[in-house]
């Protein structure tokens, strides 16, 4: 394996960053959609992170995981989207803040 | 084959029948069964009485065995001797006169099927008491008496007092019956037998004169003895118990449930010679309730009051002759109080009967003309209740007294409280005889005793009259030790005595030589008289110290204070619920983040953990 290597620390930093904004996406976006993308970003940076780790101890595990978190994300995606539809339909808002009655 | 199965058995067939027709019996038709079981049971007593004078021979009959424990078998058995013939005659002779009284007493009552019933059962269960020839046995009739107490002074449930009373009476003598119970646990653990005749055996084998055990087991069966022949400190369920129809107060708690305790110490007299110490308290027992009845009873107004507490104050007489080891004389005078009391009750149902239900002696007065059958009952009842000379009440008494006089040691200051007491007997007596009879008439009677009233109480008159000459078959079944002759001053002083009472009821309540009623005025006077009319208070003591308590403890338990540390419990989850719910906002992007905060917590304790 030669050309350029990148340190595991970095891919590793990358990663916590992309967490964080995805985290903080979470916390602070009040749009549904918005919400679930910033869910994917975080699986994504997990998927990076488990990615990385596989490379740097020349394990393939890292890249079945990430071959799991994708599919995960379709499902998880799926699912999102229909519930996005339904609270589109009852409450005519994606904004969250609006939405929080539990009976509909 | 004998007929002594039968004796127990007809009053209990016929109390059967009519429990189980439902109160659906003609009366006149439960009046037969009634009357007429017991009138064949009195006729066998008869035929057993008579085979026994004969040749006094200890009749014996094992009807089976009751049941079968290791080596615990008591067996349905009767054992009839002296003792017994002279108990079971009482029963169904004096038993029978009241039933046949109680038919025009109780005819315009509607329950007089349940009525007869229970009188029936009554008779039943106080026959199986006296023939049974096991404690255990005996415990099963004793048992039945108290219950047919209960269902007879509460006869008339409607009012709440009489069920208080009943339920009064009941508590009280169970917890006599309780000492009685272990009393008779002790002496199976100690002897291995409740069979009356070898348990004596045994005793006098294994025990000597004086032992603990003995004075135990004995104090243990007084207890149950006390409270069932209402003897102080049990003696306060009686008066009360007056809330149930006359007759029965004439039959059960004068004439013979009463004085079961007594027949119980002079069944077991062997045992209780063991224990000269419980003898002693018997003794005094009797004493002290003699005088406190006696005292009480003169300061009453309800005719039925002074009845009870005059019952109360003779079979503290018989305590005393029990105490003293005369207990031949106990029974005579067992004997002629259940003739002469028997007659007191019934002639002061009569009274009721005729007065509208009129209980108070100051609301009567002036009866002597009105009702002069009922006149002539109280008076020969009143006089042997006093003991005057040559009524059955006076050999009796004049036993009872000669014997205490005799005692060595402590005798002459029983025989001097017991003089003092038939002092005040004579007092009350007459006192009562001379309200409601004498003066001017306060309240007419409204109709006159028939004859199914009238007959009884002329039957008891002459038994009351005559009752002192009988010869009871007791030589033999218990050992009276007689008395040597004394001088004769004492003689002449217990015979003095009732007439002395007379003499000042006269002056006091008739001739109106010293007036009562500015003595009552009297500040002193008047406590003295609330006191004694109180019953000395011992009610009120009672209530104190045992019912206020026990009532307060059930209010709070009733609140379930133990509980309180479960609903603690529920409280807190409530609370606790009620600061939470604030969390659950429904709000997406918060609970997003508190996930966020929760976790990174975990995180933090994790990592630090491992560091």
């Amino acid at each position: 394996m030669g050309g350029l290597q990148i340190p595991l620390e970095h891919v590793l930093l990358l990663a916590s960053c992309l967490f964080s904004c995805g985290l903080a996406g979470l916390m602070l976006r009040r749009n549904l959609i918005f919400m679930l993308m910033s869910l994917e970003v975080m699986l994504n940076s997990a998927a990076l992170a488990f990615v990385a780790a596989g490379a740097r101890w020349g394990q393939p595990d890292g890249q079945i995981i990430f071959l799991f978190i994708l599919s995960i994300a379709a499902a998880e995606v799926a699912v999102g989207l229909g519930l996005v539809l339904q609270i589109q339909r009852r409450f005519k808002t994606l904004d969250m803040d609006q939405a929080n009655r539990l009976r509909g | 084959m004998t007929v002594l199965w039968l004796i127990p058995f007809l009053p209990l067939l016929s109390a059967t029948l009519m429990l189980l027709s439902a109160g659906r019996m003609p009366r006149y038709l439960a009046a037969w069964l009634g009357v007429g079981s017991i009138g064949l049971a009195a006729v066998c007593v008869a035929l057993v009485a008579r085979a026994y004078l004969a040749d006094y021979q200890v009749q014996e009959l094992t009807l089976w065995t009751w049941m079968s424990v290791d080596n615990f078998t008591p067996r349905i058995a009767f054992r009839v001797d002296g003792l017994t013939v002279v108990m079971m005659s009482v029963i169904t002779g004096v038993g029978f006169i009241i039933h046949l009284y109680s038919v025009e007493f109780m005819w315009e009552d509607e329950s007089i099927c349940r009525y007869f019933a229970y009188m029936n059962l009554f008779v039943a269960a106080m026959l199986l008491l006296v023939m049974a020839d096991n404690l255990l046995l005996l415990y099963l009739g004793w048992e039945g008496v108290g219950a047919c107490s209960y269902l007879l002074v509460g006869f008339w449930y409607r009012d709440p007092d009489n069920g208080r009373a009943a339920r009064k009476a009941f508590i009280v003598t169970r917890v006599g019956d309780t000492a009685m119970a272990l009393g008779l646990f002790l002496l199976f653990t100690e002897l291995g037998t409740l069979d009356i005749q070898p348990l004596m055996a045994a005793a006098n084998d294994r025990w000597q004169i004086g032992d603990t055990l003995p004075i135990l087991a004995t104090a243990l069966l007084l207890g149950g003895a006390l409270g069932k022949s209402a003897q102080l400190p049990l003696h306060t369920w009686l008066p009360d118990a007056m809330a149930g129809p006359t007759p029965v107060s004439a039959l059960i708690h004068a004439a013979t449930m009463v004085t079961a305790g007594v027949y119980l110490i002079a069944r077991l007299y062997e045992l209780f010679l063991l224990a000269p110490p419980t003898l002693a308290v018997i003794a005094w027992i009797g004493l002290l309730t003699l005088l406190l009845a006696a005292f009480t009873a003169l300061a009453q107004k309800d005719i039925k009051r002074i009845l009870a507490y005059s019952t109360i104050s003779q079979i503290g007489y018989m305590f005393l002759a029990l105490g003293v080891g005369a207990f031949a004389s106990s029974i005579f005078h067992l004997v002629t109080h259940a003739f002469f009391k028997a007659l007191l009750f019934l002639a002061a149902g009569a009274v009721i009967h005729c007065l509208h239900h009129e209980h108070n002696i100051f609301r009567m007065g002036g009866l002597r003309t009105r009702l002069p059958v009922v006149f002539l009952s109280f008076l020969i009842g009143s006089a042997a209740l006093a003991a005057l000379p040559f009524s059955s009440g006076f050999f009796s008494k004049e036993g009872i007294l000669l014997s205490a006089w005799t005692q060595p040691g402590i005798g002459p200051w029983l025989w001097a409280g017991g003089l003092l007491g038939a002092l005040l007997t004579s007092i009350y007596s007459f006192r009562l005889v001379f309200i409601v009879f004498f003066g001017e008439a306060q309240t007419e009677p409204d109709r006159q005793p028939g004859w199914q009233m009238a007959v009884p109480l002329m039957v008891l008159c002459v038994l009351s009259l005559v009752g002192g000459w009988f010869v009871l078959p007791l030589s033999g079944v218990l050992p009276d030790p007689g008395h040597e002759a004394v001088s004769h001053w004492v003689e002449y002083i217990s015979i003095g005595t009732p007439l002395l009472g007379l003499t000042i009821a006269y002056l006091l309540y008739l001739g109106r030589q010293v007036s009562i009623a500015s003595l009552m005025a009297s500040p002193a006077g008047a406590a003295v008289q609330s006191f004694w009319y109180g019953g000395a208070r011992i009610d009120k003591l009672y209530d104190l110290l045992l019912v206020r308590p026990f009532t307060g403890l059930a209010h709070w338990w009733r609140n379930e204070p133990v509980d309180l540390l479960y609903n603690a419990l529920v409280w807190m989850t409530r609370w606790g619920h009620g600061r939470l719910v604030v969390l659950q906002t429904g709000e997406l992007r918060w609970y997003a983040t508190s996930m966020v905060f929760g976790l990174l917590l975990l995180l933090a304790i994790v990592l630090r953990d491992s560091a």
